[in-house]
């Protein structure tokens, strides 16, 4: 079942992947990719429901003509689904990963534990480089959107503004570990977060799942 | 449309819009078509037609001036998105819709601090770049609390707040009122400008109607805000800049303004870069100060 949030004036698609009772998994894609059909083998131990958001200018989502993509539209892009759904555990790939942890940060009273995987989008860069070039040809049509890709490819994420996320999920949260890591991929921002208190390595989405369970 | 002038302000010569990969951006100019191009850049929360004073004077100096309403902003369209590339992607679609040769550059408040990124990247074009007001601040952030605690509920209050008008972004409509409401309105932003001046610029930058005046900018642009963009960043990029460089500031601070002080920012200036200090005056200096302002950028491009 898919239901359709309203984001500005993008229409995100929230897909329900399985019902289930108590708190539920929100799943973010990578960079350039979708949300999946069925549950993934690594989360199917979870307890409850299981959704999965497009985000803009992917999947079932609507495309935001001209761009102007950012990691921080993403997270309120989340942040409409959490505000549909309300307590939620957050895994996320790639740039799905690092929106999870701002997600954590910016709404730490209704993210129960955010996981950071790999995938990709997942790292960004930490200092600004050349000017990005817009793909030519008239705007997409389909999704993914490739002045999405263009945007998200490399942008800024500098370690100090990453370690900002935990510090705000680890003081408004109230949990020990409100982030966990099983990305093996360790960009600048990423290697910053794991020194960070509050945050924790896993061995597997699932045992990380494992944890946010209780 | 009520028939209000303003002493000196000229509509644009020319009006046309460019393309920027979807977004109908509204562009317009002053002075002869074959005259060396000028883009002229606006402000945050402005529009080209803020310039119909300042214009005509660069303009009458033998320049073609350019200027566009940014997306989201004046004429341009209402854009689905809003980030800083996706500005400096439309800079760069009107500069190319305006020549593929050199160009001089002036830009006011975010619309120079965009024109760094600009000038940096493709500097071999730019045969000088002025900036109003539009510099980083060097110094401490002006709204950096003490205390680490003190700091992080800061972060915490700006981004449940955001994140709260995201979740309204899609109800949100400007308020409707009389013309003067509007003027009125604004001049909480604009303290040192003239009423008779921001009456003028509701009739250009609001639209009426059937309920009262609506200013044209999209209701889900907001101040504020944050991101991963470090302010040491522009002050390197500021530094580091190889075009002939003129800055403009002011020493009456104002909130829509940037926070630099210029004894701050002079060991920051590009090798060459000359500032120029406006005492008594704000953050509005070509607008205060219209035809001192284009004597100076006269001179400079010379």
């Amino acid at each position: 079942m898919t239901t359709t949030l309203t984001h500005g004036r993008i229409a995100l698609a929230l897909h329900q992947l399985r019902d289930g009772d108590g708190r539920a998994l929100l799943l973010l894609h990578e960079l350039g990719g979708a949300s999946p059909s069925t549950v993934p083998d690594e989360v199917v131990a979870w307890p409850g429901p299981v959704h999965a958001l497009d985000f803009s200018g992917h999947g079932a989502s609507g495309l935001a003509r001209g761009g102007g993509y950012h990691p921080e539209i993403l997270m309120a892009d989340a942040d409409a689904a959490i505000a549909h759904l309300g307590e939620a555990t957050v895994v996320g790939w790639g740039l799905g990963g690092y929106v999870a942890l701002m997600l954590a940060g910016g709404r730490p009273e209704a993210v129960r534990g955010a996981v950071i995987a790999d995938g990709r989008g997942l790292a960004g860069v930490a200092e600004p480089g050349p000017l990005q070039a817009a793909p030519p040809g008239p705007p997409a049509t389909t999704t993914p959107d490739p002045l999405a890709i263009v945007e998200m490819e490399n942008d800024l994420r500098p370690p100090e503004y990453a370690v900002m996320f935990v510090d705000l999920a680890t003081h408004g949260s109230g949990l020990d570990a409100p982030i966990s890591v099983t990305a093996t991929e360790r960009p600048p921002w990423l290697e910053a977060v794991l020194a960070a208190p509050g945050v924790t390595v896993a061995p597997s989405i699932g045992e990380a799942l494992a944890r946010y369970a209780g | 449309m009520p028939n209000i002038t303003y002493p000196g302000a000229r509509r644009p010569d020319r009006t046309r819009s460019v393309d920027a990969c979807g977004v109908r951006i509204a562009v317009y100019e002053w002075g002869a078509p074959e005259s060396p191009p000028l883009l002229l850049v606006h402000g945050g929360f402005d529009f080209a037609g803020t310039f119909d004073v300042f214009a005509p004077m660069l303009a009458d100096g033998g320049w073609r001036v350019v200027s566009w309403d940014h997306r989201g902003h004046g004429d341009s369209e209402h854009a689905a998105l809003y980030s800083w590339s996706a500005d400096m992607r439309d800079a760069m679609a009107v500069l190319a819709s305006t020549t593929d040769g050199p160009v001089a550059i002036v830009g006011h408040s975010k619309g120079g601090n965009l024109m760094l990124s600009v000038c940096g990247a493709i500097p071999e074009r730019v045969v000088g770049f002025v900036n109003i007001d539009g510099m980083p601040s060097p110094g401490p952030h002006p709204d950096m609390a003490e205390h680490e605690a003190d700091i992080l509920a800061m972060q915490a209050d700006r981004m449940t707040s955001w994140l709260d008008h995201r979740r309204r972004t899609h109800e949100l409509v400007r308020k409707p009122g009389t013309l003067e409401d509007l003027a009125r309105r604004r001049g909480r932003m604009n303290p040192l400008l003239s009423q008779e001046w921001l009456q003028y610029l509701v009739t250009i930058g609001a639209r009426k109607d059937a309920d009262g005046w609506r200013w044209k900018i999209d209701p889900t642009l907001r101040f504020g805000g944050f991101g991963p963009w470090r302010h040491q960043w522009s002050v390197r990029q500021l530094a580091e800049l190889t075009v002939p460089f003129l800055g403009m500031i002011g020493t009456i601070h104002e909130d829509m303004g940037w926070g630099a002080v210029a004894d701050d920012l002079r060991p920051h200036l590009p090798t060459g870069g000359r500032l120029e200090v406006f005492e008594d005056t704000g953050h509005f200096i070509h607008i205060e100060h219209p035809r001192r302002v284009a004597d100076l950028v006269l001179e400079f491009l010379t």
